[in-house]
């Protein structure tokens, strides 16, 4: 056998350093490397594009306008620029969403984390993950054509379009992604931990309630807050059940805006690169991004330290 | 000293207590129920209104203005060639980004900053990927309302789904493959492509299909970068008659997908068109239910088959 | 009056024990004594099931599917069999405490760790808590290092600290037979020895029984020693007869390091 490697002509019979060969890797690192990169250069193009069509807005209109005015109007003759009535609407769908889906995706996940036999949880975990895989647009058409007529048996008053309606199935829709991470913060807690507690004497909820979610907090925490940035962020659900005149208003029985409905509703029109119109898509934009930023960066800090608990 | 083991009184407070363990799991049910239950009234309210519309000629025609001889027809082929684009640019970069994250990137700031600004990628709505694209694909670029703009777009927004899925399956290869291999002589890119990829295909292949899963059902992207809702004609095909045979014209023409389609029949006021929203929806939910579920197989059957 | 002797000397009486995880049988009829405030040891090379033995007392293996007792564990003076279905497992936990092989304090305070099994009983009297909660991190020989700082986080202590913390937790709701297993695996040779001392410490209030990988271990702290091989009870007596001049020819192996 080694004398056949003797003869090949490439067998290197000493200890050598291929140039060629580090080149190679020096060249493919370089690839790989570019493309990690490519996540921050999207970032920053996100933040530019957001804030150079921003500043072209705020020429025209003054931040205190923005911040202070209450009526949004930009398309109409009369324009008023006033951020507010978006942020109410987006506010209060938001909380009809997390009022349903923070409770019950908690209670889903001590349930599965803790509760459930095996076969249970072995079945209804990827039904969940299912549901968190539907559409936001079938969503928004379940609001719209089916929650809506049934909240109007109860609500007679009810209009065709609520935030009501928007928040509630949005409220469905995010249970799967607040259940499971609160599950997935609840499992990290080690069996140890849990065996502590029974051999104590307590029972199943105790040790959930006192042990678990207490050594889960940051996780739990975590999840509550993504769920609460995915809330904000949603576009179809409310775009298409809870309508999309901007209307100031803290009733959830009312139809309102989104930020994100709005963008929808002007990108549906046929605005002219670069009119005012164009721009304030993107003010509203820059402002949702830093709503979601802001409870983004504090969910995952608070994920790395239950991280880096166990 | 106090005693607190008077064996009646435990025994009242273990009964109080275990009543409480039972109040709990039955809430835990009903609030599972919930869940389950808006599925199966979403899916049947669909399948109520939208199966009757689901016929051989709905797949094959394109959408009209009478709501019973409107079809999918631009719709489905829109958003098989987005998928293509989509899936051609993500899949690479992604796995390419995560590789490196996993294998090549030293312990320092600029690696924490990318993880960070990935995992915030992961967070950012929809629709500012949607703002993005419009700014940048579709102007400043010049792609304009097309095929490559979307596919572009949604391959940005699944980017941080590739990027962590290919991350943990690389991660759960035991260290003794690496250095098994490298103690043979490999260099670092003939272990990662000769050992950790073809390990942890199955794995990243699982991420992948639930990115393109997410793609498919993505709405508000593709409308802010104003992508028309009424298109009765076929992109350019891909394959022509003559050299070279390949023409990549589809990449810049405009194009309708599923979402959008069933987007554009909600929003009419005629019933009739609903039905057709609904039938769309039915489509659309079994793609993305085949997919997410094909995903859940792999992962169950990986784990199932592989203990390292 | 039998039984009047028996619980007189006696806190436990095991009987015909078998227990299967699933369809193994990790304990195979077996029959021993605990005699009332000494300190038993299982030994045994690993795997000859002493920890599924120790996690009988206190219902343990009732947590996961699957698992089976056959047999009696007898606790006097009630005389009942506490593997019975019938009787609550979370009864028996309240009544015998576990310390575990890893100290395994609660994501809490120092006092909160202590106040841990009151809490789980309901009581909520701050004087009652107090007073008990002083005297188990007392008994656990901990009270001097933490009386100061009562409301620090359990996770800043030491591992020994711990472990003594997770004995206190234990002693606060006293206990009538206390479970070690393995207590001392997890730490180093002088945190080590102030467990083992403050065991032997703790055997005038409460029977003990200890699960220990360490024969020298037994040997200092038991009263008595049960050798254990391959889920069965090879010999039980006396520990200075076990570890003198033991009857059987596989506890004399193993004593004596020719085999395990």
């Amino acid at each position: 056998m080694s004398k056949e490697l003797h003869k090949k002509k490439n067998y290197v019979g000493r200890l050598g350093y291929s140039y060629r060969r580090n080149l190679h890797e020096r060249f493919i690192e370089s690839i790989l490397f570019l493309s990690a990169l490519l996540s921050v250069v999207i970032m920053l193009a996100i933040i530019v594009m957001l804030v150079k069509e921003s500043v072209i807005f705020f020429q025209h209109v003054s931040i205190w306008e923005f911040l202070t005015d209450t009526q949004w109007t930009p398309l109409f003759d009369d324009a008023h620029y006033g951020i507010l009535p978006l942020v109410a609407g987006t506010v209060v769908s938001s909380m009809v969403a997390l009022i349903v889906a923070l409770p019950l995706g908690t209670i889903i996940a001590i349930y599965l984390s803790e509760f459930a036999p095996f076969a249970v949880r072995e079945v209804a975990k990827p039904f969940l993950e299912l549901l968190g895989g539907v559409p936001t647009v079938v969503y928004g058409y379940f609001a719209l054509l089916f929650v809506t007529p049934l909240l109007q048996m109860i609500f007679p008053e009810l209009p065709g379009f609520s935030l009501l309606s928007a928040g509630l199935v949005m409220g469905i829709m995010i249970i799967p992604y607040v259940s499971s991470m609160t599950e997935d913060a609840m499992r990290a807690v080690p069996m140890h931990l849990r065996e502590g507690s029974y051999a104590m004497g307590a029972t199943r909820f105790q040790t959930a309630i006192r042990v678990v979610a207490p050594a889960a907090f940051s996780g739990i925490a975590a999840a509550y807050i993504l769920g609460i940035s995915r809330a904000v962020g949603e576009t179809m659900v409310v775009a298409i059940a809870a309508g999309m005149q901007p209307n100031l208003t803290w009733n959830p029985m009312e139809p309102a805006a989104t930020i994100t409905a709005y963008i929808v509703q002007v990108s549906l029109g046929d605005l002219p690169h670069g009119s005012i119109g164009y721009q304030t898509i993107f003010a509203a934009g820059l402002t949702l991004l830093l709503m979601t930023l802001v409870f983004n960066i504090i969910g995952h800090l608070l994920r790395k330290r239950y991280r880096e608990i166990y | 000293m106090r005693n607190v083991n008077n064996l009646d009184e435990i025994r009242k407070i273990i009964g109080r207590h275990k009543r409480w363990d039972l109040l709990f799991m039955i809430t835990g049910i009903i609030a599972l129920m919930i869940a389950i239950m808006t599925f199966i009234a979403l899916f049947t309210q669909m399948l109520i209104d939208g199966m009757p519309r689901l016929t051989w000629d709905f797949f094959t025609s394109f959408p009209s203005r009478r709501p019973e001889a409107a079809g999918i027809l631009s719709a489905w082929v829109g958003t098989t060639l987005v998928m293509l684009v989509t899936a051609a640019s993500a899949v690479p970069l992604g796995v390419g980004a995560g590789v490196y994250l996993e294998e090549y990137a030293p312990k320092n700031l600029f690696t924490e900053i990318i993880e960070i600004n990935v995992t915030n990628l992961a967070g950012v709505p929809s629709i500012i990927y949607g703002l993005l694209a419009l700014g940048l694909f579709v102007y400043q670029l010049g792609f304009g309302q097309s095929i490559l703009a979307a596919g572009f777009a949604l391959a940005l927004l699944i980017l941080p789904v590739v990027i962590v899925a290919t991350r943990e399956a690389i991660r759960a290869i035991p260290i003794a493959i690496r250095e098994g291999a490298y103690a043979l002589g490999a260099t670092k890119w003939q272990t990662v492509s000769d050992h950790l990829l073809p390990y942890s295909a199955a794995g990243i292949l699982t991420g992948i299909i639930i990115g393109l899963a997410r793609a498919i059902g993505e709405t508000a992207p593709i409308i802010t970068i104003g992508a028309l809702t009424f298109i009765a004609f076929l992109p350019p095909s891909p394959v022509t008659n003559e050299f070279p045979y390949i023409s990549f014209e589809w990449l810049t023409a405009p194009f309708t997908v599923m979402p959008i389609q069933m987007f554009n029949w909600v929003s009419r006021p005629e019933e009739a068109f609903q039905l057709n929203a609904a039938a769309a929806g039915l489509v659309l939910v079994v793609m993305t239910l085949a997919m997410n579920g094909l995903a859940i197989y792999l992962r169950y059957r990986m784990r199932k088959n592989i203990k390292w | 009056m039998q039984n009047t002797a028996e619980s007189n000397q006696y806190k436990s009486k095991v009987k015909n024990l078998s227990f299967y995880y699933g369809t193994f049988n990790a304990l195979k009829n077996i029959d021993m004594m605990l005699h009332d405030k000494k300190i038993t040891a299982l030994i045994g090379p690993s795997g000859c099931g002493k920890s599924t033995f120790l996690r009988c007392f206190n219902r343990m293996h009732d947590l996961y599917p699957g698992n089976r007792y056959e047999g009696e564990i007898t606790l006097y003076p009630d005389n009942v069999n506490i593997l019975l279905p019938k009787v609550d497992p979370i009864e028996v936990r309240m009544r015998i405490s576990m310390v575990f092989q890893k100290p395994n304090p609660f994501p809490k305070s120092i006092y909160e760790n202590v106040a841990y099994g009151l809490r789980v009983r309901g009581i909520r009297q701050r004087a009652i808590l107090d007073e008990k909660i002083e005297d188990a991190l007392r008994n656990a020989a901990l009270w001097d290092e933490v009386k100061d700082r009562l409301n620090d986080l359990a996770f800043n202590l030491s591992g020994g600290q711990q472990q003594r913390l997770c004995i206190a937790r234990a002693l606060a709701t006293d206990p009538e037979i206390l479970l070690f297993d393995e207590p001392t695996s997890a730490l180093d040779p002088i945190a080590t020895a102030s467990i083992e001392e403050l065991i032997a410490d703790l055997k005038h209030k409460v029977t003990i029984l200890i699960v220990t990988h360490n024969m020298q271990q037994a040997a200092r702290v038991s009263d008595y020693t049960a050798y254990m091989y391959l889920g069965e009870l090879i010999e039980f007596d006396e520990t200075d007869t076990i570890f003198i001049k033991p009857k059987n020819k596989q506890t004399e192996d193993y004593i004596t390091g020719r085999f395990g």
